[in-house]
């Protein structure tokens, strides 16, 4: 008979990082506030796609798109991805001409724990525009120690 | 609507008679991780695929043979040929696997340095040899001279081991589907070697899992290329025979 | 030279958006993960992305280390004149390739 709580001893602590160098939500606030130079940020016209259970924090798809016709006058400069529990707050900032067609990034980003995730986009007018979502990273059983 | 109402309601039923079929452990993920598997633009598998097409054309040894100067026409001469492995192996009267045979005719027949288990190189011609059998079903040898290394693996891969005391079979077959902490236990079918592994953050072999699987109960790991490992994979072909192979394959 | 993989539509119609998926093999190691020695090892990552088409930049990104191993990218352009796509790659320890991709603009 094997129990769970013994197959748990096989499994060594997940992405083993020192506490100190974690981000933190103020962390993360500061590096939004660098990046939107402390212009105001509203919440919408971005959308964030990320799976809300992640089974491995190493590689984890994430999309975001954001409202805009993309026309020299009125299109997307900039779109950064921040967070609050990784080493560090900053994940990925992509520039935009008018000439992308589409505001719109995928990419795999690295979650070291279950997190609040922030994409931020500063369009042509000088606004902030903003979506933020929860993601839990489910503990891994066997990972290679 | 009133229409797919008994097909709804069959399909518990349906779910609760495949779960003792066999799964291939792709069935166990996260669509997300579904998907990159299936689109070969978002596979990160592929780059060691692309890798492996470029060597199997360079010419290496003395002689500057490539791998393609005898296996011309790669998409027709060598489809088929990972779902056979492991084989016999006429040269040292033994059970030899893919790898094993990329490695072994790049020594023997073409004179280049040999490359070792799990170096970019060979992972990377087997993931490319592997890749031209996708879909395909895994196809075990009928040569009766493989049947003890098939045993063999039974045996090794029923027998508890390390500090954990575990077998293979106490996860893979008893506990198959159940959870173990955030993950779905798989029942262990080799059908997408090498693969990418997220965990591991680049592509391994059938062998790399083996050893996480003997390190994780706390069991010392054979070296790489041991007999036993040939004889535990040639019985976890035997026992997924007919299923498709997905080279390269991306897991959790 | 990493193995990179690139998925760009050979043609396309003018002013046609069309989708460009990028991998390229790269450990992109984050500085915070210790080795077998338990030391912990140096950081060593892509830290630059640029998409080069008729004569503009079209698309540019900056990475931190939580962009996952052999990075993935997928963004989109608009079709303007037959020419080279370039894109390129840039990094820790003077990591730099550039690949290039013609287009047929009709």
């Amino acid at each position: 008979m094997i129990t769970t709580r013994r197959l748990l001893l096989a499994a060594p602590a997940v992405l083993l990082l020192p506490q100190a160098s974690r981000a933190s939500p103020e962390a993360m606030t500061e590096a939004v506030q660098a990046f939107t130079r402390g212009a105001t940020v509203r919440s919408g016209r971005v959308a964030m796609d990320i799976s809300p259970l992640v089974e491995n924090g190493n590689t984890v798809p994430l999309s975001v798109i954001v409202d805009s016709p993309m026309t020299a006058e009125n299109y997307v400069r900039a779109i950064a991805v921040f967070n609050q529990r990784n080493p560090q707050p900053h994940v990925i900032t992509v520039r935009l001409s008018p000439r992308a067609g589409r505001a719109i990034l995928a990419t795999n980003i690295r979650l070291a724990t279950s997190q609040v995730l922030l994409a931020v986009a500063e369009l042509s007018d000088g606004s902030f525009w903003s979506d933020s979502t929860q993601v839990v990273v489910t503990l891994a059983a066997c990972v290679e120690g | 609507m009133k229409r797919a109402l008994p097909i709804l309601l069959l399909a518990p039923l349906c779910l609760s008679a495949s779960a003792q079929e066999r799964r291939s452990g792709f069935e166990n993920m996260a669509r997300d991780t579904q998907a990159m598997q299936t689109d070969d633009t978002a596979n990160p598998g592929m780059l060691w695929v692309l890798e492996g097409q470029s060597l199997w054309h360079q010419p290496a040894g003395p002689a500057a043979q490539s791998c393609a100067s005898c296996h011309q026409n790669t998409e027709v001469s060598m489809r088929g040929v990972a779902a056979r492995y492991p084989a016999w192996d006429e040269a040292s009267a033994a059970p030899i696997d893919l790898a094993g045979r990329i490695a072994q005719c790049r020594e023997t027949r073409q004179g280049a340095p040999p490359l070792a288990r799990e170096s970019q190189g060979l992972l990377s011609l087997s993931a490319y040899v592997g890749n031209q059998s996708r879909g395909l079903p895994i196809a075990p040898p009928a040569d009766p001279r493989m049947d003890a290394a098939r045993e063999q693996g039974r045996a090794l891969y029923t027998a508890r081991r390390g500090q954990l005391d575990l077998s293979c079979a106490q996860c893979h077959d008893d506990n198959a589907g159940r959870r173990l902490a955030g993950s779905t236990i798989p029942q262990a079918h080799p059908t997408g070697y090498p693969l990418y592994r997220l965990e591991w953050q680049t592509l391994g072999s059938l062998q790399r899992r083996l050893r996480g699987c003997m390190t994780g109960v706390r069991a010392e790991p054979f070296a790489y290329g041991a007999s036993e490992y040939v004889a535990i994979e040639a019985f976890l072909a035997s026992r997924a025979q007919g299923m498709a192979l997905e080279t390269p394959a991306v897991r959790p | 030279m990493a193995r990179v993989l690139i998925n760009i539509p050979a043609a396309a119609r003018r002013g046609e958006i069309i989708p460009i998926r990028t991998l390229i093999q790269h450990t992109m190691e984050t500085g915070y993960r210790p080795g077998a020695d338990g030391e912990v090892l140096p950081r060593d990552i892509i830290r630059r992305f640029t998409c080069t088409y008729d004569g503009e930049e079209v698309f540019s990104a900056e990475f931190s280390p939580a962009i996952a191993a052999n990075p993935f990218l997928s963004f989109t352009l608009v079709t303007t004149n037959s020419g080279p796509v370039v894109l390129r790659w840039e990094g820790d320890n003077g990591f730099a390739q550039t690949e290039t991709r013609e287009i047929t603009v009709a």
